[in-house]
C-alpha cells in the first residue's frame, strides 16, 4: 500500500459513487433493479472483506451476521411492529452483538479451527430459524409487508419498494460503508490489521494487543454484514433461513476472492461480476452452481489476487 | 411402547448412525490428518458412493444382493479414482495451503453437488437391501440388515487399524504424517502418499454410502450432514486418532438417535454442532486427541 495520495484515493472512490447515482438515470428497468441488490450484497462482501482481506481471518461463518441483521429487522417489524428506522437499527445491534459473543469465543481458536468454529456457530444459528419456525417461518422465510416499508420523515414519506428510493438507499448505504472502510484501512488500525495479517507473532511484540484488535475487527465486520441484511429485509421484503445457510457464507468469500480480497473496491467489482456470469450463463445453463464452483477453483488456482488485486500489483500500486 | 423398548430402539438406531458416521469420519480424519487439507467435498464423495450405488444396483438387476455387492466394490473405485484427479489436479498444485485447498474443495463440492442433480435428479431414490431378515429382539422385530451394517463397519474399521499399524503402508503414512519433509528426505514418495491417502478417504465415505442406502434412499443433497457429523467426531475425537474417532463417533450417533427419539431432529443437531463448537472453543486438540503439533 502506498502513501502517496490520499487525494487521489477518495477522488476514485467518489467517483465510483458518482457513477452509480448518473448509472441510477440511464440503466434499463431490469439492471435497474439488479444494481441495487447488487450494491447491498457488495457491503455484505465488504464487511467479510474487513475480516478476511485485511485480518486474514477466513471466516465460514459470515451468513450468521448476514442473518442476524436481516431477521433482526424483518422480524422487528413483523412481530413487533417497529418503523422502519427503529428496525433497521435494530437489525444491525442483534449483529453488532452477536459479533461480539461469537468473536470472544471464536478468536480463541487460530486457523482452521477458526474457519470451523464460525461455521459452526453460522449452522447452530441456521438450525435456531428452523426450530424456531413459529416466529420466523422456518424454511418458507415470510414477507415483510408492503405498508410496513416506508419511512416516514416528517411531512414526507418514503416509499421503499419504489424503485428509485430502493436504488438511492442501496447506494447511500454502499456509499457510507465504502467510505467507512476506506477511512479504516487507511488509519493506523488499519496498519496493524494487516500488520496482524502479515505476522501476528510480531506485531504482538511490538506491544499491539492482537486480541483485541482482532475482535474489534470482528465486530465491525459482523456490524457492516448485519447492515447488510437489515437493508436487504427492509428494501426487498423478504426474510429467509436460506440467507443464513453455508452456502451463503461461501458466496461473500467468493466475491472478495474474485474482485481482490484487500481492496477496497474488490467487493463491488467480485458481486458485480459474478452477477452477471451468473445472469448471463443461466441463458445457456441451470447448472449456475456448476459455474460458481469451477469459478472458485480457478480462482484459487490462477488468480489468488482477484481482478482489483491483480491490478494494483502490476499497474496501479496506489490503489486502497 | 413404554421407555425400555423405545430407549433399546433408539440405541439401535443410534449405533447404525454410529457405525456409518465412523466410516465417513475416519476417511476425514486420515485426509485431515495426513494432508492436512480440510476436504469439505468430503460429504459429496458420500454422497456420490449412494448415487453410484443407484445407478449399479439398477443397472445390474437380478436378486438385490447381486446387484448390492458389485456397487459395494465398484462405487468405491470410481470415488476414489474421481477423488485422484481431483487431488492431482487441484490439490497438489496448491501446495496442500490449508486455507487454498478450503476454497478449491468447496469448488468441488459445488461442481460435485451440480453434476448430481443434472444427470441424476432432484429425486430420492432406492436401493434395495440384499437380504430382508428381521431378528426378534425381545419387544420387537428389528431389520436384519441394520445390525450387518454394524457389523460390516468394525470389520472395516479393524482392517484400517491393522493396515495402519502392523503394515509398511502405513508405517509410511504415519511417517509422512508426523514430518512429511523428514520422510520426504528418507525417500518415501510423499506426493504419491498425499494422492493414495486422498483418494482411501473418499473411498471410506463411499463405501460408508453404500452400506446406508438400502435404508435411507439417495438423494442429491445427502452429502451435507455426513460432513457436519463428521467434522464435529473428527474435532471431539482428536486428529488422526483411530481410537477417538469410533468413540466420538459412538458417543454422537448414540446420543443423536436418543435426543431424536425423544426430542426435535433439529434440536439434536442444534446441541450437538454447540457442544462442538465450544469443544473447539476450548479444548483445540479435541477430547481424546494428543496434542496439537
Amino acid at each position: 500500500m502506498s502513501e502517496a495520495s490520499p487525494a487521489k484515493a477518495y477522488a476514485l472512490h467518489l467517483g465510483v459513487i458518482a457513477l452509480l447515482f448518473v448509472l441510477s438515470f440511464v440503466l434499463p428497468e431490469y439492471y435497474h433493479g439488479l444494481l441495487a441488490r447488487i450494491m447491498v450484497l457488495a457491503v455484505f462482501a465488504m464487511g467479510y472483506n474487513m475480516l478476511f482481506g485485511y485480518v486474514g481471518l477466513l471466516s465460514l461463518g459470515h451468513a450468521m451476521f448476514f442473518g442476524a441483521g436481516l431477521y433482526g429487522a424483518g422480524l422487528a417489524i413483523i412481530q413487533l411492529g417497529w418503523g422502519v428506522p427503529l428496525a433497521f437499527l435494530g437489525g444491525i445491534a442483534s449483529g453488532a452483538v452477536l459479533a461480539l459473543v461469537i468473536g470472544l469465543l471464536a478468536l480463541r481458536a487460530t486457523g482452521v479451527a477458526f474457519m470451523i468454529v464460525t461455521m459452526m456457530f453460522a449452522q447452530v444459528f441456521y438450525l435456531l430459524i428452523l426450530y424456531f419456525a413459529a416466529w420466523t417461518g422456518g424454511d418458507q422465510g415470510q414477507v415483510v409487508p408492503q405498508p410496513a416499508r416506508a419511512l416516514n420523515l416528517g411531512a414526507t414519506s418514503l416509499d421503499l419498494t419504489n424503485p428509485t428510493v430502493r436504488y438511492m438507499s442501496a447506494l447511500v448505504l454502499f456509499s457510507l460503508v465504502l467510505l467507512l472502510t476506506l477511512a479504516v484501512v487507511r488509519s493506523r488500525y488499519g496498519r496493524v490489521l494487516v500488520a496482524i495479517r502479515e505476522n501476528e507473532e510480531r506485531t504482538k511484540m511490538l506491544g499491539y494487543d492482537t486480541f483485541s484488535n482482532k475482535l474489534i475487527a470482528v465486530v465491525v465486520s459482523g456490524t457492516i454484514c448485519a447492515a447488510s441484511g437489515a437493508a436487504y429485509a427492509l428494501l426487498f421484503g423478504y426474510v429467509g433461513s436460506s440467507f443464513a445457510s453455508v452456502q451463503y457464507s461461501i458466496l461473500p468469500l467468493l466475491w472478495v476472492l474474485l474482485g481482490g480480497a484487500a481492496t477496497t473496491l474488490g467487493p463491488l467489482i467480485g458481486t458485480v461480476f459474478m452477477y452477471y456470469v451468473i445472469d448471463v450463463s443461466s441463458g445457456y445453463t441451470s447448472a449456475y452452481l456448476l459455474i460458481v464452483g469451477i469459478a472458485l477453483i480457478l480462482l484459487v488456482l490462477f488468480f489468488p489476487k482477484g481482478i482489483l488485486g491483480s491490478i494494483r500489483q502490476r499497474w496501479l500500486g496506489w490503489l486502497p | 411402547m413404554h421407555f425400555g423398548p423405545h430407549l433399546l430402539l433408539a440405541a439401535l438406531e443410534g449405533l447404525v448412525t454410529s457405525a456409518v458416521l465412523a466410516l465417513t469420519a475416519l476417511g476425514l480424519s486420515l485426509v485431515f490428518g495426513v494432508m492436512r487439507v480440510v476436504n469439505v467435498a468430503h460429504g459429496e464423495f458420500f454422497m456420490l458412493g449412494a448415487v453410484l450405488a443407484w445407478a449399479i444396483t439398477s443397472a445390474i438387476g437380478g436378486h438385490p444382493a447381486l446387484g448390492f455387492l458389485a456397487a459395494l466394490v465398484i462405487a468405491p473405485l470410481i470415488v476414489g479414482a474421481i477423488a485422484l484427479v481431483a487431488e492431482r489436479l487441484v490439490l497438489r498444485r496448491l501446495n496442500y495451503n490449508p486455507e487454498a485447498t478450503i476454497v478449491a474443495t468447496i469448488g468441488m463440492l459445488y461442481i460435485i453437488q451440480q453434476l448430481a442433480l443434472s444427470f441424476y435428479g432432484p429425486e430420492a431414490r432406492p436401493v434395495e437391501p440384499p437380504f430382508s431378515y428381521r431378528i426378534l429382539l425381545p419387544w420387537f422385530g428389528y431389520s436384519g440388515y441394520k445390525l450387518s451394517i454394524i457389523a460390516a463397519s468394525a470389520l472395516l474399521l479393524i482392517a484400517t487399524w491393522l493396515v495402519l499399524t502392523r503394515t509398511r503402508i502405513g508405517l509410511i503414512m504415519r511417517a509422512t504424517q508426523y514430518d512429511s519433509e523428514t520422510a520426504q528426505a528418507f525417500g518415501i514418495p510423499v506426493d504419491r502418499v498425499y494422492g493414495g491417502v486422498f483418494a482411501l478417504g473418499a473411498m471410506l465415505a463411499a463405501i460408508a454410502a453404500v452400506l446406508i442406502v438400502p435404508i435411507s434412499q439417495a438423494h442429491y443433497l445427502m452429502g451435507q450432514d455426513p460432513l457436519l457429523l463428521s467434522f464435529i467426531v473428527v474435532i471431539i475425537g482428536g486428529l488422526g486418532s483411530l481410537r477417538g474417532t469410533v468413540v466420538a463417533a459412538v458417543l454422537i450417533g448414540l446420543s443423536d438417535g436418543i435426543i431424536s427419539m425423544f426430542f426435535s431432529p433439529t434440536l439434536a443437531k442444534m446441541i450437538a454442532t454447540l457442544l462442538v463448537a465450544m469443544v473447539l472453543v476450548f479444548r483445540p486438540q479435541g477430547l481424546f486427541g494428543t496434542a496439537a503439533r
